[in-house]
């Protein structure tokens, strides 16, 4: 049993009731880290001095000028730097680089008084989706080992789950928040384009990035967002729109809500567990009184393919300034300036970002740039279009998060297409623009399942408050894998 | 027009600047051609048009009063550079020697 059990609200209870210190709070995540992390495989470096220092100061601080999330402890996800702790994006190219300055949402938590212990797993740059791209090491499922947590925040997602820190945060380029948090059965939410500051994040593809918060429930979760987000000098694509009071909306109440779900969502490729799980779900959201009606979004099945093009796009763009020069990785014995970028380059990335910046370079260079590029930017219009469409009648879309419970570790490593057809259900969300949720929502052999609410841009506020409704008339969330037991 | 060469390939990683072995370039053909083959599903679509969504949200140019301000630390940012001289980045040569 541990700490972490508790939510947020019950955490700052105990601090005010004298039952426990900040200290305690970080000394429960060094040890349960500790305890777990050889079977989970989550943290790839720890703050632990400056934390527990951190901690000790903390506990002076006067009650009356503590937030909601003052002196929790949370992990961060390696590709967002922080300032003197190593960060990787779990890439050998960047080995040993230390940052010299933090995120704005590092920044952001500190602010708030959280209190970052470590730096998370992921697949390399954040691309995949199981965390088995990473050059350091597979971190693995809490709730059964065999299995992936997901990717590409796999390790903020099962860090979370395992009860080694409450809180996480995660970056989600095609669905990689939602998928490891439908995997893993924890909160994970990615917000509008343009609600969170991409400063400091290490980019991916720069006009799908977003970075959102993991949690063990969903008011947990909009404490967390309200914390992070908000417009900031540093990133010319951050929105100026006001960021409201997320927690303090949630009432269970949902009535006259206007559900739409995609009858493309629950189709082929879809597993019959995973299909009656969402079922389910919709039935628990029309007894709050919820309507649901069948909507068709009919480019769904063009937005991997766009996708994939446009992230390698921009990511072959965006990875170009790891050439050994400044930071990180450098080749050594080359001759000229010209092997030394070839040289750090393929010894420095693994095959997945190979492979994606070639398909990038290949899309953008000439002769390919309107056959592959250009088509990729006009499908996603056609994407953008039909969410906008069902968002003039409906309040929120919902479906499941990812098409399967998590699969084995090595199952589907050798064959990219199929590991990319994991993110089907999550990427157009990126592509549009459009924020969503994965919260659990029930367990194929011991293994979670999620349910995706997806809202209008900048409209986190209903997401958070159907996903609320929907956990207070479930118990999903309040499970815990089998290794919390003596732990 | 799907399947990629072996040769397109290695022009592919010469621009991204990335070393390539004979059997990377086979490997890599095979799997970036299915992926290619995948992508030609577009094609289906008719985009005739159709303007090309870069960026999701309408912003424009967002401009701030012209104002210096202070960058970061020069001694800092060396940190991290592997090889230098007097304070400047050192590389190989750029010609052939």
């Amino acid at each position: 049993m541990t700490l972490f059990k508790l939510s947020s609200k019950e955490l700052q209870e105990g601090l005010h009731n004298g039952e426990f210190k900040i200290a305690d709070l970080t000394n429960e995540a060094f040890a349960r880290i500790e305890n777990l992390d050889n079977d989970v495989q989550a943290f790839l470096a720890l703050n632990k001095e400056k934390a527990t220092e951190q901690a000790a100061q903390m506990d002076q601080v006067p009650f009356e000028e503590r937030g909601p999330l003052f002196g929790l402890p949370i992990g961060v996800k390696d590709n967002i730097v922080t300032e003197g702790l190593e960060t990787t994006c779990a890439s050998k190219i960047l080995e040993g680089f230390m940052p010299i300055y933090d995120a704005t949402v590092v920044k952001k938590l500190r602010e708030a008084g959280m209190v970052t212990v470590g730096k998370l797993n992921m697949d390399e740059f954040a691309m995949g989706s199981s965390n088995e791209n990473s050059a350091y090491k597979t971190t693995k499922n809490p709730w059964n080992l065999e299995h992936v947590p997901g990717g590409s925040s796999g390790a903020s997602a099962a860090s979370v789950a395992a009860g080694e820190v409450p809180f996480s945060l995660g970056s989600d380029t095609g669905g990689s928040i939602r998928q490891p948090a439908a995997y893993c059965g924890v909160v994970g939410m990615k917000p509008t384009y343009g609600r969170v500051s991409r400063f400091g994040l290490v980019a991916f593809a720069s006009s799908l990035d977003q970075i959102g918060p993991i949690t063990r429930n969903v008011y947990d979760n909009a404490l967390l967002l309200e914390a992070i987000a908000g417009v900031d000098a540093n990133d010319s694509t951050s929105a100026d729109v006001p960021v409201p009071n997320y927690a303090s909306k949630l009432n269970g109440d949902i009535k006259g809500l206007r559900i739409a779900v995609p009858k493309e969502y629950l189709g082929e490729g879809v597993n019959e567990e995973v299909k009656k799980s969402v079922l389910q779900a919709l039935e628990v959201l029309k007894g709050l009184g919820a309507t649901v009606e069948e909507v068709s979004l009919p480019h769904s099945k063009y937005a991997l393919a766009a996708y994939y093009i446009l992230s390698s796009s921009e990511a072959s763009s965006n990875l170009s300034r790891f050439d050994g020069i400044r930071y990180g990785f450098r080749a050594e014995g080359v001759k000229n300036l010209m092997e030394l970028y070839k040289e750090t380059r393929s010894q420095g990335f693994g095959d997945e970002v190979k492979r994606r910046i070639m398909l990038g370079t290949y899309s953008l260079s000439a002769g390919t740039y309107d056959a592959y590029y250009k088509k990729a930017q006009q499908t996603r219009t056609l994407i953008k279009q039909d969410y906008d469409k069902v968002f003039e009648n409906y309040d929120v879309i919902v479906g499941p998060t990812a098409p399967t419970a998590a699969f084995k570790v090595g199952q589907n490593i050798d064959d990219p297409m199929t590991m990319y057809a994991n993110d089907i259900l999550t990427i157009p969300i990126n592509l549009a623009g459009v924020p969503a949720i994965s919260i659990p929502c029930g367990f194929e052999n011991g293994l979670p399942l999620g349910l995706q609410i997806i809202g209008k841009h900048f409209d986190e506020e209903t997401i958070y408050r159907t996903a609320y409704a929907y956990e207070q008339a479930t118990d999903f969330h309040t499970q815990t894998p089998q290794l919390w037991e003596g732990k | 027009m799907a399947k990629l060469s072996k040769e397109e390939v290695k022009h592919v990683a010469h621009l991204a600047r990335l070393a390539i072995t004979d059997e990377e370039a086979e490997k890599f053909a095979d799997q970036l051609g299915k992926i290619t083959d995948f992508a030609q599903t577009l094609n289906e679509l008719d985009t005739t048009n159709v303007e090309p969504t870069s960026h999701v949200l309408p912003i424009v140019n967002v401009m701030r009063e012209d104002v210096a301000q202070k960058g970061l630390d020069r001694d800092a940012m060396m940190q991290n550079v592997k090889e230098q001289v007097d304070g400047q980045v050192k590389v190989p040569p750029i010609l052939e020697d």
